[in-house]
């Protein structure tokens, strides 16, 4: 039972170090996890009617992963990631207005409406995307690690993955390349348990993805990736790693996903007792909320207060998102080369 | 008070059947909690609260059919806390704010009642049936006839297929028949073809076509050229499917057409169906082909029914087109799902006076160029519908083999309907006006035609 599974290992993860835990720091990891979470559920409600299109994979109860790595994220560090990506493009800290009017398809999306949901990026954020194909983003993850360790410029690449995507070919050809050449490369794998329908132990001989890079000598760790503290320190060592010419690393994030892998998604592969298992007893808001009182950092007002700021935020976006208009017909044909210099 | 709205929860849904309440009026809702269940065509599915609440009115009652997507299913007091519990902070609201206008596609192409298809046998009762279920039904009648016949990929069998195209068979075929694959397209598709060389037939699905450009080095350095590599020694019977083309604002990695990729390699049978008649027969063929054969379905296409010939042992040859409707005035040539939007022009032209024929092309390697040839000695004109990009593509080649065959029959240079030459946008407006369409197509008739 994949659950089961999560719940044992993540004991092993190392222990909270709760002395740095500074208040303002804390409270802005809870408002970012926030922010992603209410951005998602209304990107499902304007998904219901009928305002957003195709697909749309929400980030619901994975929210501490993009916040934990994002907090030891220098600027010029890069992050990429495959199609489930609005959580990472807030935690970069792009424009949640421009986020919500890409998925509604509007000319001022973060990609003038051409991308959509899957396909996002700032180069302002340090996002490199936003990526459809499963497993692409790896090899291309690992390209920003090289360019890094080419300009010596001392930056770390944060390339996302989920466990489905731990099964492509190409993660292997990369891994290799990266431990042979050094390069700065943090691999965090979110492993949410499933791919679509399909569990981990139905697809994959070793369910144990940290240890995926063992044969090519990279180091892995497994974190409990609904801690967003845990999340942090992890990411923090294997950045430094990195950093210092050590080469890539490997984390194995154990999350869950609450939703459906898109929108129209039977969920016939799970029991709802599961899911509500997971959200009962391991979601990482509410953890950080316990955290937040228990460090007697934030009283109840506090933390409403914030809620009430993040619905704001999230409704002044859906708004952005409906009453922006469509992309000019003529940017049809734009972004399609760039003019050669002469 | 809040409205709760029947969601849609696919870009093709406009209405679904409300099967179950989970909550009842008096309830307190959080975001996230189930609060009903409602069912489409593909599935039942949960629909959760995404605002808190009470519940204080339902609606819709349970078992209700037809409910529209948007439609108010039930009421709950208090979520409306989302904005107007702090209206200080909300911004100042514009002047009657109208959200900005979107473009909605135009409604499906309803394939027109036509008179009893001639190809179709005479004796056969024919039924109504899916492209989906016709593709079903003939990878389960080729699997019962044939024990070497075996599905594989991703959710094809636990899952009953993405697109629900694999629906009954791990039941009736057990988990060494049916399997589901990691996402390895390239490892997979592979691994179909090695086992294609030991004698097995593979069907090999890919979720979409998109994902084989990971397992295309297999599909074509070592399906399709190894017979001829190994002197006759090696063969290779196996066919690779899945949807083609674009689906419906899934942008642009994931609306890619293939057609004119595959037809183009020496070594390859591509076919690619329009109704389910021909998706039946034609995958039968497929599979019952000694060659690697490449069938390239369309999404949008999988829920429409057709007649299809019941009963019989229904195969459709590979490598021949079908006149679907006949004219004297211009040849159109088209295939997939093009096909439904060339007899819609059709019927708009004849409207005009210009007596259009459609010829489906089917098989797009080898192409059956006589029948197009033929039809365009009668006519004298030539439009050809893709849905992928133009340069290069099976338009291009339609136009050069009608050239090579027939430049003296031509009264006017052929025209080309395809997609614009840009990656496929998202956004609603801009994939309309990229895709080929009716008016696109009627416009091209009308231009051959000098009207
Ligand atoms: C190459 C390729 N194959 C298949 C797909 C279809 N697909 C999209 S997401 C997905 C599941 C991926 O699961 P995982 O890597 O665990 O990420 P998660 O969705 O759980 O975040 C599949 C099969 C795709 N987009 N690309
Ligand atoms: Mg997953």
């Amino acid at each position: 039972m994949a659950r089961a599974r999560a719940a044992e290992k993540t004991k092993s993860t190392p222990a909270k170090p709760g002395h740095n835990a500074d208040r303002d720091e804390l409270l802005g990891y809870y408002r970012s996890m926030l922010l992603i979470r209410r951005f998602e559920e209304r990107a499902g409600q304007l998904y219901g009617m009928g305002l957003i299109g195709g697909f749309c994979h929400l980030y619901i109860g994975q929210e501490a992963i993009a916040v934990g790595v994002q907090a030891v994220k220098e600027s010029g560090d890069s992050v990429i990631t495959g199609y489930r990506d609005h959580g990472h493009m807030l935690a970069c800290g792009m424009d949640p207005n421009e986020v919500m009017a890409e998925l509604t398809g509007r000319a001022t999306g973060a990609s003038k409406g051409k991308g959509g949901s899957m396909h996002m990026f700032s180069t302002a954020s340090d996002f490199y995307g936003g990526h459809g194909i499963v497993g692409a983003q790896v090899s291309l993850g690992t390209g920003l690690a090289f360019a890094n360790r080419y300009k010596s410029n001392g930056k770390v690449s944060f390339t996302y993955f989920g466990d489905g995507a731990a099964n492509q070919g190409q993660v292997y050809e990369s891994f290799n390349m990266a431990e042979l050449w050094r390069l700065p490369v943090v691999y965090v794998i979110e492993n949410n348990q499933y791919a679509m329908g399909t569990s981990i132990e139905r697809s994959s001989a070793e369910t144990d993805l940290y240890k995926r890079g063992l044969s090519f000598r990279i180091p892995g760790e497994e974190v409990d990736g609904m801690d967003v503290e845990a999340v942090r320190d992890a990411a923090s060592r294997a950045a430094a790693h990195a950093r210092s010419g050590k080469g890539p690393y490997i984390l194995e994030m154990m999350t869950y996903r609450y939703r459906g892998h898109s929108m129209s998604d039977p969920a016939k592969y799970r029991t709802r007792e599961e899911v509500d298992q997971v959200r009962k007893t391991r979601d990482p808001i509410e953890h950080l909320e316990h955290r937040l009182s228990e460090l007697g950092f934030a009283d109840e007002a506090a933390l409403k207060a914030i809620d009430a700021d993040v619905k704001r935020i999230v409704a002044d976006a859906a708004e952005f998102a409906r009453m922006s208009p469509e992309p000019d017909p003529a940017a049809l044909y734009t972004d399609v080369y760039l003019e050669a210099a002469q | 008070m809040t409205d709760v709205l029947m969601p849609a929860l696919s870009p093709t849904m406009e209405e679904g059947t409300l099967a179950k309440w989970h909550v009842k009026v008096g309830d307190t809702v959080r975001s996230g909690d189930v609060i009903a269940e409602i069912e489409t065509d593909k599935a039942t599915m949960e629909v959760e609260a995404v605002d808190e609440g009470v519940i204080t009115e339902i609606l819709v009652p349970e078992g209700a059919e037809e409910v529209k997507v948007n439609t108010t299913i039930a009421r709950l007091n208090g979520g409306a806390a989302q904005t107007k519990t702090e209206p200080a902070a909300a911004p100042e609201p514009a002047a009657a704010p109208t959200p900005a206008p979107v473009a909605t596609p135009p409604a499906a192409v309803a394939p027109a009642a036509a008179p009893r298809d001639p190809e179709l046998p005479a004796g056969a009762t024919l039924s109504r049936v899916t492209v989906r279920d016709a593709l079903r039904d003939a990878m389960a009648e080729e699997m019962r006839r044939d024990e070497r016949v075996f599905l594989m990929g991703e959710e094809v069998a636990q899952y009953q297929g993405a697109y629900k195209v694999s629906r009954g068979l791990l039941e009736e075929f057990g988990e060494r028949r049916v399997i589901d694959t990691p996402i390895t397209e390239h490892g997979f598709a592979g691994l179909g073809v090695g086992a294609a060389m030991a004698g097995l037939k593979p069907i090999v699905e890919f979720m979409t076509w998109n994902f084989a450009m990971q397992a295309i080095d297999q599909i074509i350095n070592s399906a399709a050229k190894t017979l001829y590599m190994s002197g006759g020694q090696i063969r290779c019977s196996v066919v690779f499917r899945g949807p083609n083309g674009a689906a419906s604002r899934v942008g642009a990695q994931h609306s890619q057409d293939y057609s004119n990729w595959y037809a183009h390699v020496p070594g390859l049978k591509v076919v690619a169906p329009y109704d389910a008649a021909d998706a039946k027969g034609l995958l039968k063929a497929a599979i019952r082909d000694p060659n690697p054969v490449v069938f390239l379905e369309h999404e949008m296409l999988y829920g429409t029914e057709f007649d299809v010939p019941a009963d019989i042992d229904w195969v459709v040859p590979i490598g021949k087109a079908k006149i679907r409707r006949e004219g004297s005035g211009v040849t159109i040539t088209a295939h997939a799902r093009m096909v439904g939007l060339a007899l819609a022009a059709a019927e708009q032209l004849a409207a005009e006076g210009i007596d259009a024929e459609v010829v489906d092309l089917r098989t797009l390697r080898p192409l059956d160029h006589e029948t197009i040839v033929q039809s365009v000695m009668k006519t004298n004109r030539l439009v050809s519908v893709e849905e992928g990009w133009g340069p290069m593509g099976v338009g291009a080649e339609v136009v050069a083999r009608v050239i090579e065959h027939a430049f003296d029959y031509l009264d006017a240079p052929p025209v080309r309907v395809c997609q614009e030459d840009v990656p496929l946008p998202y956004a609603a407006n801009l994939e309309l006006l990229s895709l080929p369409s009716v008016d696109k197509i009627v416009a091209a008739a009308r231009a051959v035609s000098y009207r």
